[in-house]
């Protein structure tokens, strides 16, 4: 896990971006929030691009950045690799001279990382001798990565680097991004407004509205979070789980995972028994009952404990946070079933779950 | 038909090279300063550099040779230096060449660094570029148009000047006897045939510049994404 500790602050006409604040970096971190909110400025910051902003910038104990802008350490001494949004692949260079140009100047060591193996993992080989201008989006964004991973970065900002993307160019480089810290050792700051990326690539995420640290921590605990739901709760509230495949029942093509002391039954997941993986529960297909149905065709029946409800005046539904063999599950209800089924604080039910996704393999 | 003496034409091929090199190695970067700058003053710098385009000749002219007479500090010091004065000479007729050729160095070249645009240089500076490697590197080979543009401007606009060289040079044979000067003599001397001759070679060589600026400009269309 790398240490990133940021205390700066610049004004811009009509936005001001302040932080201070010690951050993890692990694996993929995501950089979330609204557009507008700051994210790009920060990550600019971080890369040493704008140079009027204020204070201190220290990565794994490197100063970038001292207080009032002192010793300040321009870009290109900064050993960071950053992925533009509109890619900026040199239009004058062909893509092997646009990867050439980092690889011939990167002077970190990183037996990983060679020429060939990052054309490899992006599968670049029939693009090197086309030119930039003549590629797809996806390509050039595939492009910019590999260019990026070339100067064998010791950090890696990627800012948005999929949304003018559509969404089988994106599905097509997702798996691509979210192998990086494992297959190259880098770990990655990840902007994005899309929370589906979060969840699907990041271990950690930091919030950023209005020019402020919302919230920060590991992805599952931020989701949870419902003092930050009117960020994040634009998106489909749902629950992320860590569990551990236990078996697969081959007859009716499924797959049990344990999660804690609950067992999960869910299509059957291609991977071996014994992956760890994380699973996506949204709020609205998990239902309360006080005692166990019968006859009924969901298959998640799970003994839980109320931990937490929330309930919003002049609203149709309340979620209650439940506690499933110690994972914490998230219920979506109308507050109508609240009343009428006297829920409260504590209370033994059960939780009907409608639907399981499997979000991703746990890192 | 006589050929008339081709001294001048050598002469203001001489000076037009001599300044538009030296107005490379200074034009460039004060077109990046200004293509860049976030400074106040950048449009006072913008407005002196331009000046020459409105400024008549002969004032631009008349404002050099008081500096380069002897009785200025400028000038006592140049003679003192080099034992001459620096006006009616050759290298009088340089710096003032670079002064009154500026713009046409400056203008394409800022407007060229301007397309060129921070965004390439960001990207170059992440991939480990120092800037000077940025400016050879991704600045230069986007701006290459504008270089040409503002190298064939620099040097025709040179070849073509008359009132400053009037003012500063004079009309001295082989030191500052430049063609337009020269065409300018024959005509006075009514020695019609001789200002015919360099005339039509100055019509044809502006010509075939600016026809080689408009192709180059066809073959190297912009090179910027």
């Amino acid at each position: 896990m790398s240490k990133l500790e940021i205390d700066t602050s610049i004004e811009f006409d009509d936005f001001n971006l302040n932080i201070d604040q010690k951050f993890s970096i692990e694996g993929i971190t995501a950089l979330f929030g609204p557009s507008g909110g700051g994210k790009s400025t920060l990550l600019r910051i971080i890369a040493g691009f704008e140079r009027d902003a204020r204070g201190r910038v220290v990565f794994e104990g490197q100063h970038w950045q001292d207080g009032n802008g002192a010793n300040f350490v321009p870009p290109h001494r900064r050993g960071i690799g950053y992925v533009f949004q509109n890619a900026r692949l040199f239009p004058h260079l062909s893509v092997l001279k646009n990867l050439q140009y980092a690889d011939r100047r990167s002077q970190n060591m990183n037996e990983q990382i060679t020429l060939n193996n990052v054309i490899e993992a992006l599968d670049l080989s029939a693009l090197l001798q086309r030119q930039p201008l003549s590629l797809s989006g996806g390509e050039t964004q595939r492009v910019a990565i590999a260019r990026a991973l070339l100067t064998r970065p010791n950090l890696l900002l990627m800012d948005e680097p999929l949304a003018a993307l559509d969404f089988k160019r994106k599905a097509r480089i997702l798996p691509l991004i979210e192998k990086l810290p494992s297959t190259f050792g880098i770990p990655v700051i990840y902007v994005t407004h899309a929370i589906e990326e979060v969840v699907r690539l990041a271990s950690r995420m930091i919030v950023l509205d209005g020019g402020k640290i919302v919230a920060e921590g590991p992805v599952g605990e931020i989701m949870e979070r419902h003092d930050i739901q009117s960020i994040i709760g634009r998106f489909e509230a749902a629950s992320l789980i860590s569990g551990k495949i236990s078996r697969h029942i081959e007859a009716y093509h499924l797959s049990e995972v344990e999660c804690g002391d609950a067992v999960l039954t869910m299509p059957y997941i291609d991977m071996g028994v014994g992956t760890d993986l994380r699973l996506r529960i949204r709020a609205r297909d998990v239902s309360l009952a006080l005692t166990r149905p019968e006859g009924i065709s969901i298959q998640n029946i799970l003994s839980a404990k109320v931990l937490e409800i929330i309930e919003e005046q002049e609203a149709a539904f309340a979620e209650i946070i439940v506690d499933v063999g110690g994972t914490r599950l998230r219920a979506r209800i109308t507050r109508k079933s609240v009343a009428e089924l006297k829920l409260e604080t504590g209370m033994p039910v059960f939780a009907l779950v409608k639907s399981i996704s499997f979000d991703r393999r746990a890192l | 038909m006589e050929i008339p003496d081709l001294g001048p034409f050598w002469l203001t091929l001489k000076l037009a090279t001599v300044t538009t090199i030296i107005l490379l190695v200074i034009g460039t970067p004060i077109a990046w300063w200004l293509a860049f700058t976030r400074s106040r003053i950048k449009v006072v710098v913008e407005a002196f550099t331009a000046l020459p385009l409105v400024l008549p000749p002969t004032v631009l002219g008349f404002y050099l040779l008081i500096f380069m007479s002897p009785n200025s500090a400028i000038g006592s010091f140049w003679v003192s230096m080099t034992g001459s004065t620096l006006a009616f000479s050759f290298l009088g007729l340089v710096v003032a060449s670079v002064f009154y050729s500026m713009p046409f160095m400056v203008q394409p070249l800022q407007t060229a660094f301007e397309a060129v645009g921070r965004e390439p240089l960001e990207a170059a500076a992440s991939l480990r570029a120092s800037p000077l490697d940025a400016f050879l590197s991704v600045a230069s080979p986007l701006a290459f148009r504008g270089f040409i543009t503002a190298t064939v401007l620099s040097f025709a606009h040179t070849i073509g000047e008359f009132g400053v060289v009037l003012m500063v040079g004079g009309n001295i044979s082989g030191r500052t006897k430049v063609i337009s000067i020269a065409i300018y003599e024959h005509v006075e001397t009514i020695n019609y045939s001789d200002a015919h001759v360099l005339s039509a070679i100055l019509l044809l060589f502006s010509f075939s510049v600016l026809l080689f600026v408009f192709i180059m400009n066809r073959r190297f269309p912009v090179g910027i994404g």
